[in-house]
């Protein structure tokens, strides 16, 4: 059995509205994967699915070989969970919040405290361990909810925008942890974030949620391949042309002028970059900046979840 | 690779449970004011309808004790799932690996020990008093069961999907300030009319004030099995009908 997730003609309904509409996809053990989308989208409402928070109107889910409607207890005891709008116990300390989660999943006492040590040191929390959670910052709580969900050593990591509004450092060192969770000890780990170039880092596979809808899934290479047309050069000239003069030139999808800059949207850029040159020479302008950027995974985003508006 | 601890359902559900009782007994019980809280509200309702009337002590320490153990049993656990999701750590409580009855029970368990606890001082002050306890093992049955049963009450009334405590703690008291009225408390049962009587055999507090009285006065106005018996069937009833509201009402939690 290589798949970590199966879902299969997924559907919630909250009245009229269908926050997700009959999607399916499979995540593979081991696999990174992103699951990305714009606020409404539905991305929390399918991690609360796939971790039997809520039950879906239609379809069907299997984690880790279990099957979320008939053995949701058994999948959770192999699941680490990150729900987006957790909090920890303030009023306990973080050994205590630790210890409760460990008892929750019913890891012996002296194996919790061994991993609950273990995890506290390396998420830079150890110096604060009786320390009452209320006292901690954010990025620090996050920290200690990523703890709390890595106590049963899962094999399945659910994490709902896990960095969001937190500090450089803190956001670094949980991307650091989880790219090891992954690559060391094969977690699979299904990450929903609004951070395109988090995704673009971590993820191995890609899915774009729209509208309750699958808008794409691939690889991060693959998606940013398929919108060939956003590539672009970007040139400028010692005397600025006209945008209609650059826009009948062959080989341009679009152009836009950022100040000085033009940038100009193609298909084939090095076809383009000949036709600026030629352009240059026939009207005695001179080339002073000229530069190839490949699309950026937000633009492949926004381009994707328009498309489908 | 799989961690296979959990052997069997049940036990597994029941040291959560416990894990979750404890956790309860940290945040929400271990507070002075709650203690006192729990301690002082009985005593001074119990005072402001005995002062003045003329009722005998074996008349009025099974009322104390009811009250006692009815107002703690169902002070605290009506506000914790409110209280949990205004502090949004219940979306975490129930995503972990324990089902919906396992977290109601941990509740209840806590707040029947904390009812327990609390029923010592009316239990020592009716002692010093000079009351006679006849039938002690009835008397920490009864204790033990009404407990389980209020808190159950408790579980109950915590239902309702809010994250204000306030609202949940103004629905809790609509219920149980009647049900302290029309169980016999301060006015003994056989001095009821009938259709008062009938009022009062709906109320778990009834049975066990009776119970009480079965074991400081030797006799009740109910056959001791079928006080026993009632409450329990209460008690399941109560739990039967918060776990069924309260997997009902997590999706509008969340």
């Amino acid at each position: 059995m290589d798949d970590a997730i199966v879902v299969s003609n997924l559907t919630k309904r909250y009245g009229n509205l269908t926050a997700v509409d009959h999607i399916s996809f499979r995540v593979k053990r081991g696999e990174f994967f992103g699951f990305l989308g714009p606020n409404g989208a539905g991305k929390t409402t399918t991690i609360r699915m796939l971790t039997g928070i809520l039950k879906p109107d239609e379809g069907k889910i299997s984690v880790m070989g279990y099957d979320m409607e008939r053995e949701k207890v058994k999948a959770r005891q192999v699941m680490g969970i990150v729900p987006e709008m957790a909090n920890v116990y303030v009023d306990l300390s973080v050994w205590q919040n630790l210890m409760f989660m460990g008892e929750l999943y019913g890891v012996p006492k002296v194996l919790r405290r061994e991993r609950a040590e273990r995890l506290l040191r390396e998420l830079n929390l150890y110096e604060q361990r009786d320390v009452k959670a209320k006292k901690l910052s954010k990025g620090m709580r996050q920290r200690l909810l990523l703890c709390m969900a890595m106590l049963n050593d899962p094999e399945i990591l659910f994490l709902d925008e896990p960095t969001v509004g937190l500090d450089v450092q803190s956001a670094r060192l949980i991307r650091k942890i989880l790219r090891d969770l992954n690559e060391e000890k094969n977690v699979t780990i299904f990450l929903t974030t609004h951070n395109m170039e988090e995704a673009e880092q971590l993820c191995d596979k890609i899915a774009i949620i729209n509208h309750g809808k699958i808008a794409a899934i691939d690889t991060p290479e693959r998606l940013r391949g398929v919108m060939r047309e956003l590539q672009c050069v970007e040139v400028s000239f010692n005397k600025p042309p006209s945008v209609g003069e650059l826009s009948a030139l062959s080989h341009i999808n679009e152009v836009r002028r950022v100040g000085k800059i033009f940038r100009l949207y193609t298909n084939s850029p090095f076809d383009l970059i000949e036709e600026i040159i030629d352009y240059g020479k026939r009207n005695n302008l001179k080339l002073t900046w000229l530069q190839v950027l490949a699309p950026r995974f937000e633009d492949v985003f926004l381009k994707i979840t328009e498309g489908k508006n | 690779m799989r961690d296979t601890y959990p052997t069997n359902i049940f036990p597994d559900q029941i040291r959560k449970a416990i894990a979750i009782c404890k956790k309860d007994i940290r945040i929400y019980y271990c507070k002075g004011p709650v203690i006192i809280f729990g301690l002082l509200l009985p005593l001074f309702l119990f005072l402001a309808f005995s002062i003045g009337r003329n009722l005998s002590l074996s008349f009025l320490v099974p009322g104390m004790l009811g009250m006692s153990v009815f107002f703690t049993s169902t002070s605290v656990v009506p506000v914790i799932a409110p209280w949990e999701t205004r502090m949004k750590t219940f979306e975490r409580l129930v995503s972990a690996p324990v089902t919906v009855a396992t977290i109601i029970f941990g509740d209840i368990l806590a707040s029947a020990i904390f009812g327990l606890f609390i029923s010592t001082v009316p239990v020592a002050v009716g002692l010093l008093a000079g009351t006679p306890i006849i039938n002690f093992p009835i008397m920490l049955l009864s204790i033990v069961l009404s407990s389980f049963c209020f808190s159950s009450l408790g579980a109950l009334l915590s239902a309702p999907p809010s994250d204000t405590p306030a609202t949940v703690m103004m629905l809790s008291s609509l219920v149980k300030f009647p049900l302290v009225f029309i169980s016999g408390i301060f006015i003994p049962l056989e001095s009821m009319p009938l259709w008062g009587r009938f009022i009062a055999y709906l109320s778990p507090l009834t049975y066990f004030v009776d119970l009480v009285r079965h074991s400081t006065q030797g006799t009740g106005q109910i056959p001791l099995h079928l006080d026993l018996i009632i409450l329990l069937a209460f008690t399941f009833s109560f739990f039967y009908v918060a776990v069924k509201l309260h997997q009902r009402s997590i999706p509008q939690r969340i």
